[in-house]
């Protein structure tokens, strides 16, 4: 975990030479999934498994795996309900808050 | 090099930009990215690069990167000149026998760093053929500071530096058309779109402009809800309402040839895609009702001239 | 055995570069510096060297480009002056605090306006502040000794800090002098090749640059900044004493001319210094006065302490800055070795004069009434005038 190793606490020394991060992706664990006020659910029955809501998603928070659709990253949706728009099968609603 | 295009397929491939960057709910910039990213086979390296920008304040703030792959931000108007310096030292490690590995080249930058305040790092950057992509999320303003206007700010557009007012009716000046303006630097590859139904305008362009040898360009119309006023969940229907106005046509200009990727069969009229944005809320006042007349002359003009190009 | 030759001082940078064979040059012309981009560019198209040059369409964009050939892990340099600095200024910053290890040759040129081509400092006074080292020469010896000592000193791994290698506009730039030249083979050895530790094309790690940090990291990252500058002093002398121990040449912080028993002293940066060596031989010889000089080399990290210590015995100090920076107090240069005075509790009276701004000459003689004045203020403890232009028409 980099917040582990480097986080508001990190006394001067231990901060990397020019800020630099030497790992791929650490943004994974910063749950943005916070923010939300809306959340996107997801009827598996009526999904249809198209995957048009896959590409819209601002936060890569529709995971697909094998060609299918997996559940959201409710760690990381922001609640923005695009691919609740673009489903032409009416299989994500949106939900009042978290 | 043009594979069919195989949506399943493409969705399924690894994901290169992780959540948990900051952007703001429903950021187009973001899907933008991710659509270009996508591109990349799978397996091939890759340095990103970034002009400042919500995009760079957002995606890395230290310690959290939400890059798979190495990624270099350096400030605001040297995107251009920045990842011609990487893709530069790539070209004489590798004679030098010190890599052997292959790496693509892509960076990203808004309007503002694009159009504008990087216009002349990125000119350079082109007119020296490096091998790279320089991509624009073109949200039309200077979001990352609050909507100011840009070049790429469309005419009449109600802004923080343009506001709308008693006796102002928001930018004054038409937008730059900074996709021609890449293609007259005689580039290989230069490609205009947005986010369409399945995204294939915009994955094959990602794909030829990454995959061309030598300098390419793609402009994208990225949505910015915040400052066009819109409902975050609209992205779509805003994208659909600009290219179906022909107010975003999607277009390439391949080594010289310039030819549209699509025609809508019904040219909509310009309001479909004003109406739904608070930015140009004024025109829809019984007085300025000509200035939606207008609108439409700019947008017909340069549709027709776009045509023309195209050998329409 | 050393090669003697006569070359400019950019011509012997530009030997250096040759010899060293650097990865990346991203340059962009602008006199006094112009040549150096050139004879690279010579080099390239004869094979004399495989180094990447990149024509860019200006200095900021030559930094930028080469701040980012330096993070992918290429040895990486340009050349400048003046306003191309100037222009520069926001990338400087970037290149410090990034620990990239670029080397920046630069020819010394007034900032404008008015638009001026000749030697001042006020373009490296004005970036001094940046994380840059800096080392200044008298001479096309020292541009060259100085060039071929600035990737030892960059890349070490306690320092990761650009260097600056200045020398002063046409007076060096320009003039053709005798010239020592390391052997090829020596400088390839001393040199070495550039081994980074963490790039962006390293394939077995994915590298992210240039985060925006918050305020919660952004001091303790200036923190570690400070440390860099701090290890540099040690690192400069390691690498000096290596140097000479390949060519017999000796570099330090500073060189002290005469300064051992001198009762009155000039501070100065640059060529001037070899005017002000004849001033103190004609002084000594015909009156045998104790004057003496103190030639900065390294103005970045700043030896306030060494200076200090130097300047011990004297009993007045005239301190020359050859840039304004408009406190209406004096020059960069005298308010910092002012300051190092004043904590080693110096009793020197120091005064501060401004000379040579775009390319003004200063002669023999101006150094001989520099010591004049000293020599009265030595003896008043009084100081009238304590920032002086040299050489300023006046009603």
């Amino acid at each position: 975990m980099i917040s582990e190793k480097i986080n508001e606490s990190t006394p001067w020394q231990d901060i990397t030479e020019g800020n630099k991060i030497f790992q791929a992706a650490t943004s994974r664990e910063f749950c943005t999934g916070e923010w939300r006020t809306a959340t996107p659910v997801w009827n598996q029955e009526k999904c249809k498994q198209c995957l048009l809501c896959t590409p819209v998603c601002p936060d890569s928070s529709i995971p697909v795996k094998d060609k299918l659709r997996t559940e959201f990253d409710y760690d990381h949706c922001k609640g923005c309900g695009i691919c609740a728009k673009v489903c032409p099968f009416g299989a994500i609603t949106m939900r009042e808050g978290k | 090099m043009e594979a069919a295009y195989n949506f399943k397929e493409i969705m399924n491939k690894p994901e290169r930009l992780a959540p948990g960057h900051r952007m703001c709910a429903g950021c187009g910039g973001t899907i933008a990215v991710r659509g270009v990213l996508r591109a990349l086979h799978e397996g091939d390296r890759a340095v990103i690069g970034n002009a400042t920008g919500c995009l760079e304040v957002s995606s890395f703030m230290y310690p959290y990167t939400a890059y798979e792959d190495s990624y270099i931000h350096n400030a605001f108007e040297n995107a251009g000149a920045t990842l011609s310096g990487v893709e530069t030292a790539y070209r004489v490690l590798k004679k030098r026998g010190k890599l052997q590995e292959d790496y693509k080249f892509i960076t990203f930058g808004g309007d503002g760093g694009t159009y504008d305040i990087g216009f002349q790092s990125l000119s350079g950057a082109m007119e020296r053929g490096h091998d790279m992509v320089y991509v624009c999320y073109d949200n039309g303003a200077y979001m990352n500071t609050g909507t100011q206007r840009s070049s790429a700010t469309p005419r009449f557009a109600d802004t923080t530096t343009t506001p709308a007012g008693k006796v102002s009716n928001g930018k004054v000046q038409v937008r730059k058309d900074l996709a021609a303006i890449m293609a007259e630097h005689h580039i290989p590859y230069v490609g205009q779109t947005t986010f369409t139904a399945n995204f294939k305008d915009l994955h094959t362009k990602a794909e030829k402009a990454i995959y061309t040898p030598g300098a390419a360009f793609l402009n994208i119309l990225s949505p910015c809800p915040r400052g066009w006023g819109y409902e975050p969940s609209e992205l779509m229907n805003i994208c659909r309402t600009a290219v179906d106005t022909c107010y975003w046509p999607l277009y390439e200009v391949e080594d010289g040839k310039w030819s549209l990727s699509y025609e809508p069969k019904t040219k909509l009229p310009i309001e479909e895609f004003l109406r739904s944005q608070r930015r140009f809320r004024h025109l829809f006042k019984p007085e300025n009702e000509y200035l939606i007349g207008e609108f439409q002359k700019e947008v017909d003009k340069r549709w027709e001239e776009l045509r023309t190009r195209c050998g329409g | 055995m050393a090669v003697r030759e006569r070359l400019s001082g950019n011509e012997a940078v530009s030997y250096a570069i040759r010899q060293i064979n650097p990865d990346v040059m991203p340059a962009f012309p602008i006199t006094p510096s112009t040549e150096i981009p050139q004879y690279v560019a010579n080099y390239i198209a004869n094979g004399e060297i495989d180094t990447e040059f990149i024509p860019v369409e200006s200095e900021h964009s030559s930094m930028s480009a080469a701040v980012g050939a330096s993070a992918a892990g290429a040895r990486t340099l340009t050349a400048t002056s003046s306003c191309g600095l100037a222009l520069m200024w926001e990338e400087l910053y970037v290149a410090a605090s990034n620990r990239l290890p670029v080397v920046l040759a630069l020819v010394n040129r007034a900032l404008s306006g008015p638009i001026n081509i000749n030697a001042d400092h006020s373009d490296s006074m004005g970036a001094r502040d940046s994380g840059w080292i800096q080392i200044y020469a008298e001479s096309n010896q020292e541009a060259y000794d100085n060039f071929l000592q600035a990737y030892p000193i960059a890349e070490h791994k306690d320092v990761m800090l650009p260097v600056m290698i200045c020398q002063d506009g046409f007076i060096t730039s320009h003039g053709v002098e005798n010239i020592l030249l390391v052997e090829d083979a020596l400088v390839k050895e001393f040199v070495g090749e550039r081994k980074p530790e963490h790039y962006l094309l390293n394939p077995d790690e994915t590298l992210a640059v240039g985060p925006y940090a918050v305020s919660n990291y952004y001091m303790e990252t200036k923190r570690g900044q400070r440390q860099a500058m701090i290890n540099a002093r040690r690192v400069i002398l390691e690498v000096a004493q290596r140097f000479r121990a390949m060519t017999g040449r000796e570099y330090g912080f500073f060189e002290s001319y005469c300064l051992e028993d001198a009762e009155l002293a000039v501070v100065i940066i640059g060529s001037a210094a070899g005017t002000c060596k004849a001033a103190i031989d004609r002084i000594r010889n015909t009156t045998g006065k104790k004057v003496g000089l103190l030639k900065i080399r390294v103005f970045r990290p700043f030896p306030e302490e060494e200076i200090a210590a130097a300047l011990a015995r004297v009993k007045a100090v005239a301190i020359l800055d050859r840039s304004e920076m408009f406190s209406a107090t004096g020059g960069p240069l005298g308010a910092e070795v002012r300051a190092a005075l004043y904590q080693a509790k110096s009793r020197a009276e120091a005064v501060n004069y401004l000379y040579g701004l775009g390319g003004r000459d200063i002669t023999v003689e101006d150094f001989c009434q520099v010591y004049e004045k000293l020599e009265k203020i030595a003896a008043e403890h009084r100081i009238t005038d304590m920032y002086e232009y040299i050489g300023l028409r006046s009603r």
